[in-house]
């Protein structure tokens, strides 16, 4: 066992990790490398020989594998969180990153590939969606409490006042609007004390100022309680000041590496570049306004923005 | 004072309504109405397996509902056919078999009217120990599972990543669901039971705060309708299950009443 390896590690990713799916460096990408070459892209990683699971990982994945009504989801995914690692997941809209989620929960039955958790490993999770059903009388605090049978109301209410949630306490989980629900199930995340925390698209109902602050606090909690975070987004900017290491993810892994090296990844721009206007649509939105966050209408002439986000810092825009 | 007939049906009846209401809530909160009801609906075969056999009635039908529930249960898992379809398409099925199977058994004639609609009449000791010991069984198990099931029931998906042994909590889940049923059909017959069943925790609904609120309230629900519904059919000579089941739809239509108006 070398847990030993991820406790003193929140910000530095070991090289392995950090440089193991990239599909070359940067320098000798081509500019326009981008055009068309998906297929090579998954015979160049079939190629690859499996890298063995990464000791000490609280979760480690690979070769994922799976396909749903014959059509393919994920192809050969790797993926390692260590202790107290902020990974984020980015892609396009059918990129496979919820099933990778879910994949890794346990939640999909895999065709091929491997998920090895370590023993013993408590997990909280917020799904993406979050459908309230009416038809069970729940407060929020018994919510909360299906977390951890036996949680002390005390720890309920912390962990709801954590995540800005204190007030909703008595609420009925049917009166919740779609941001107080997201808040109040990353509470019963929070209350297990989890190893790894898991949020797919936890920013989907808030506006943007609840996002920045909520990637703010998942960052301060990974810090305070060292847990490590799988985190799903749609796109890099918000999330970026937070992420050690972003894994661009669109059926397989295209790249992944720090923040930085992502955004100036010639894979990254061709994802979110002209394929995917709207992101960009999304981020030159923010500028003047601070709501309409999920799913924006892109405007057409997303091509000609390339070099925005190639030349992106981190915290450029926020 | 009540003829020892009656007497048996009042205490049949008080004791399953009190099994059936945190079921019947939970029948409500995972929308398992339907899967209830195919299983309801294939109790006739287990009459005609009982009457065949010279069975006692009861065990004869649990074999049966036992056994569907858990074809139901293997079949949820295929994705080919929309499973709502499906269960309807099994519980026709299953009544249609079961009405001939019973037609056919053992050459005498029985009573389908009254497996189909509930006869007060039918209730025996026997009945009443069936009650007694499976009805026991059936709340020590939802209370074992309760957590787990309400976990389940609220979100799928968080409580399976959760670490919710998810297949076995089901599993008990529809076993106590074909427990209850068949025990419950005596008195409210195969066509009625899930009535019987979801009727007293939609009336609760509007009132509760819990989920423990609302299987009480749809008990004090439950036992007034058999009250009052037993009054019904001795006093008119009604069919039982029907008389219990027109209480409990008045019931929840009062309940719904102040939302309604709300609106």
């Amino acid at each position: 066992m070398q847990g030993r390896e991820g406790l003193d590690w929140p910000l530095q990713p070991t090289a392995g990790l950090l440089l193991r799916d990239r599909p070359g460096g940067d320098d000798a990408a081509p500019q326009d490398g981008g055009h068309g070459d998906g297929a090579h892209d998954h015979a160049a990683h079939r190629a690859k020989p499996a890298l063995p699971h990464a000791p000490g990982a609280l979760i480690s994945a690979r070769g994922l594998t799976l396909a749903r009504a014959g059509r393919p989801i994920l192809a050969g995914v790797d993926i390692d969180i260590a202790p107290c690692e902020i990974v984020t997941v980015i892609g396009p809209n059918g990129a496979g990153k919820t099933m990778l989620v879910r994949a890794l929960l346990g939640l999909e039955r895999l065709d091929r590939g491997e998920v090895r958790r370590r023993e013993p490993l408590v997990i909280g999770y917020a799904p993406q969606r979050f459908d309230i059903d009416r038809a069970i009388p729940l407060t929020v605090a018994r919510f909360v409490a299906l977390g951890r049978p036996a949680a002390p109301g005390g720890e309920i209410a912390a962990a709801l006042a954590e995540v800005g949630a204190a007030p909703l306490v008595e609420r009925q989980i049917s009166e919740l609007s779609g941001g107080e629900l997201q808040r109040v199930v990353l509470a019963r995340a929070l209350i297990r004390s989890p190893d790894l925390l898991v949020l797919d698209e936890p920013a989907r109902a808030v506006d943007y100022a609840g996002e920045a602050e909520l990637y703010t606090l998942i960052g301060r909690l990974r810090t305070e309680r060292g847990f490590g975070v799988l985190l799903v987004s749609h796109d890099l900017h918000v999330v970026m000041a937070q992420s050690d290491r972003v894994i661009c993810l669109n059926r397989h892994v295209c790249c992944s590496g720090v923040p930085d090296t992502v955004a100036q990844h010639p894979e990254y721009a061709r994802l979110f570049g002209p394929q995917a206007a709207h992101a960009f649509g999304v981020y030159q939105h923010r500028h003047d306004h601070s709501h309409d966050l999920a799913g924006a209408p892109c405007p057409a002439e997303g091509g000609n923005r390339k070099p925005e986000i190639r030349n992106q810092k981190p915290g450029d825009d926020l | 004072m009540l003829e020892p007939f009656l007497l048996r049906a009042l205490l049949f009846g008080l004791g399953l309504a009190i099994v059936a209401a945190p079921l019947g809530c939970f029948v409500v909160w995972r929308r398992m109405a339907y899967y209830g009801e195919a299983i309801a609906q294939a109790a006739l075969i287990g009459v005609a397996l009982a009457l065949a056999l010279s069975l006692d009635v009861t065990a004869g039908v649990l074999i049966v509902t036992l056994a569907v529930s858990g074809l139901l249960l293997l079949l949820s898992r295929q994705q080919v056919v929309p499973f709502d379809s499906l269960l309807g398409l099994i519980a026709h099925a299953a009544l249609a078999a079961g009405v001939i199977a019973a037609s056919l058994a053992s050459g005498r004639q029985p009573d389908l009217l009254g497996f189909l609609l509930g006869d007060i009449l039918a209730i025996s000791n026997v009945d009443l120990y069936w009650l007694l010991v499976g009805g026991a069984a059936a709340i020590a198990a939802l209370i074992a599972i309760w957590r787990p099931l309400l976990s389940l029931s609220v979100h799928a998906d968080i409580a399976a990543a959760e670490g919710t042994a998810t297949d076995w909590v089901k599993l008990v889940f529809v076993a106590v669901l074909a427990l209850v049923v068949a025990i419950a059909i005596k008195i409210v017959g195969a066509l009625l039971t899930i009535a019987f069943l979801i009727m007293p925790a939609a009336a609760a609904r509007p009132l509760a705060r819990t989920p423990e609120q609302m299987a009480v309230i749809a008990g004090v629900y439950g036992m007034l309708a058999v009250a009052a519904g037993l009054l019904l059919s001795v006093t008119w000579d009604t069919p039982a299950g029907p008389s219990i089941v027109l209480v409990l739809a008045g019931l929840f239509t009062l309940s719904i009443v102040p939302s309604v108006l709300r609106r």
